[in-house]
């Protein structure tokens, strides 16, 4: 199907060569191994189908959809504003950041901008929920490759975090407090002070982390080579976010992409790994929730005044139009393509969730590798059930 | 049979005029209709023969980041907004179809977009399905392709020819009928009226006051 010679593909004919040789005197049989739909190791409900050969995998196969909520046709029966509230639930560790492509976009259709404020607040909490977010994949890693700890670590440090949030939109996990024009609110007081207490512990969480994890020398040797997606395999499956800068591509849409948001005020850094393996993508991580601290923590300087809410109709009606806007979200480029025919909720919208793209490497990436190195694999690429499905 | 002028608009994006003009000049006779919104994003509608060919065009062009591959059914839903009063006759609704940027002439539209990476340029394709329901498959081209062109057969009911496995990935097997078109009704808004038909009030006239709607 596609040009690969690499490293895989030639320890898959490797193996099937040497079984050829074997079995000349010992007949051996395939074994269709079954992991999950509920499997503690899948993150909630997917199920991966692989096929074994001794302790090879020789196909491996998601089988996803036990959670399909159909949020694509249910947005045909809402208006703009309701929207928000169902994609809050696609990525649901960082839900704020689901809210804010959907709502530039439908912002773009109206040629409506937020106040500087708004777009500065919303970075905040953006950059927030992918550090609740990012912390927790980094706490679950230990847990998948064995260790106990971090995962300790992090629903602690996390906790902090989502404190935050709540103190400034009033939910923990599903905030939905984007609206079309800028946001419900301003930000509560003492929230400034709050912050730069908490990214300040979160540094302190990263180098735990680092110190527990990345030095650690069984984790390196489990994590290190395994799962190699080389730069052009990467993007021809549309793979983003961690999972594409670990092989190389520099490339961030908070960066390189003109949105009405605040990134472009803060001074940070975007991390590439050149090794593409399950470790450069597990380091990658880590380094984002460092860069994002900071990055926060300078937004927090200088947050302009004025009002948090732009004039907007009461009913809002949406021009016609298409307009696609997608965002650097904690697990990769998640947008949205709106389709409006001047009605007061969107003609059709199609979701573009970062995970779907991520795990459909999955079968590819699976080919030729050891059972255990299945586990290994699906934690560095980090999915979320609702990512996936919708 | 337009090229990049048509954006009518005072401001120009020399950026992306400049890679519509590539792109066209690449495809030829293959783009039906194009449209370049600066500072915004391009589209182009390519005929149905030249789908995979446009693929491998523009993968050469630098665009080798798949992004998503999906389908719009363009007929207005009969159903419209699923709030209904069960208890009145359904009201007659306009069912012309109408079509969105660079235009159509069927039904189902399947579009897809592409990116370069590092410029951060993309472009959405658009194709018009005709009533075979059947285009190729992008599977050669994007690796990608794979999960979403399933997804669009799944839920659209269009199919890829070449495509190597079109199971369905979240309905069972011997579902019938295809969710996402606009005559498959909603069944959640049928057996129950939608509660919000009820309580509709009259709203101030002025939207003056106030930005939002509590």
């Amino acid at each position: 199907m596609t040009m690969l010679g690499d490293r895989q593909q030639l320890a898959y004919i490797a193996a099937q060569a040497a079984d050829a040789r074997v079995n000349v005197e010992l007949e051996t049989e395939g074994m269709t191994l079954n992991i999950g739909p509920q499997h503690p190791a899948t993150h909630g409900t997917l199920r991966i189908i692989a096929r074994l050969d001794g302790e090879q995998v020789v196909w491996a196969e998601p089988s996803a959809g036990y959670m399909h909520r159909g949020y694509e046709k249910l947005t045909e029966v809402r208006t703009y504003p309701q929207v928000t509230a169902l994609v809050n639930r696609i990525d649901w560790l960082g839900s704020f950041a689901n809210e804010v492509p959907f709502i530039l976009a439908a912002e773009k259709l109206m040629g409506v901008e937020a106040p500087a404020r708004a777009q500065h607040i919303r970075t905040i909490l953006f950059e927030l929920s992918r550090i609740a977010n990012v912390s927790l994949f980094l706490g679950d890693l230990g847990v998948q490759l064995g260790a106990v700890t971090p995962v300790f670590f992090a629903f602690r440090d996390r906790e902090y975090v989502l404190n935050l949030i709540e103190a400034a939109t009033g939910g923990r996990f599903h905030p939905n407090f984007d609206r079309i024009g800028g946001l419900k609110d301003d930000l509560p007081a003492g929230f400034i002070d709050e912050t730069r207490m908490v990214m300040k512990k979160l540094r302190t969480f990263c180098d735990q982390i680092e110190d527990l994890l990345f030095g650690n020398e069984i984790f390196q040797s489990r994590t290190r080579g395994i799962g190699v997606i080389p730069k052009d395999v990467a993007l021809q499956y549309g793979l983003s976010g961690a999972n594409l800068r670990a092989s190389g591509v520099d490339w961030d849409l908070r960066r390189d992409q003109d949105l009405p948001m605040a990134w472009n005020k803060a001074d940070w850094k975007v991390w590439t790994h050149p090794d593409g393996d399950s470790f450069a993508r597990c380091w990658v991580r880590l380094q984002e929730v460092r860069e994002s601290t900071k990055i926060v923590d300078q937004l927090l300087d200088t947050i302009p005044a004025g009002p948090v809410m732009a004039k907007v109709p009461k009913i809002i009606k949406v021009p016609e139009g298409e307009a696609w806007v997608s965002t650097e979200n904690p697990l990769g480029e998640m947008g949205y393509y709106v389709v409006s025919q001047g009605d007061q909720g969107p003609f059709r919208v199609k979701i573009r969730s970062a995970s779907f793209n991520n795990i459909s490497i999955v079968p590819w990436v699976l080919k030729g590798v050891y059972v255990p190195d299945i586990i290994t694999i699906l934690a560095s690429l980090y999915f979320i059930l609702g990512d996936i499905d919708r | 049979m337009s090229s990049t002028d048509t954006a009518t608009e005072a401001p120009r994006d020399e950026r992306r005029d400049g890679e519509m003009a590539r792109i066209t000049a690449a495809l030829g006779a293959a783009v039906l209709d194009s449209l370049v919104k600066p500072n915004d994003d391009m589209w182009i509608r390519v005929s149905a023969d030249a789908w995979r060919t446009t693929g491998e065009t523009l993968k050469s062009l630098g665009y080798t980041y798949f992004c998503f591959l999906s389908g719009i059914d363009w007929l207005p839903s009969p159903f419209g907004k699923g709030e209904d009063d069960p208890t009145e006759p359904t009201p007659e609704r306009d069912s012309t179809i109408k079509q969105g940027y660079t235009g159509g002439a069927t039904r189902f539209q399947v579009i897809t977009r592409v990116m370069q990476p590092f410029t951060s340029l993309g472009v959405n394709i658009k194709v018009d399905i005709d009533d075979s329901l059947a285009i190729d498959s992008w599977c050669s081209v994007y690796a990608g392709a794979n999960w979403h062109e399933r997804e669009t057969h799944e839920m659209f009911g269009i199919g890829f020819n070449g495509h190597p496995d079109l199971r369905n990935m979240y309905l069972p097997s011997d579902f019938e009928g295809f969710p996402l078109r606009k005559d498959f009704p909603l069944l959640a808004r049928i057996v129950k009226p939608w509660p919000g038909i009820v309580d509709v009030e009259p709203l101030p006239g002025d939207d003056e006051e106030e930005g939002e709607a509590s």
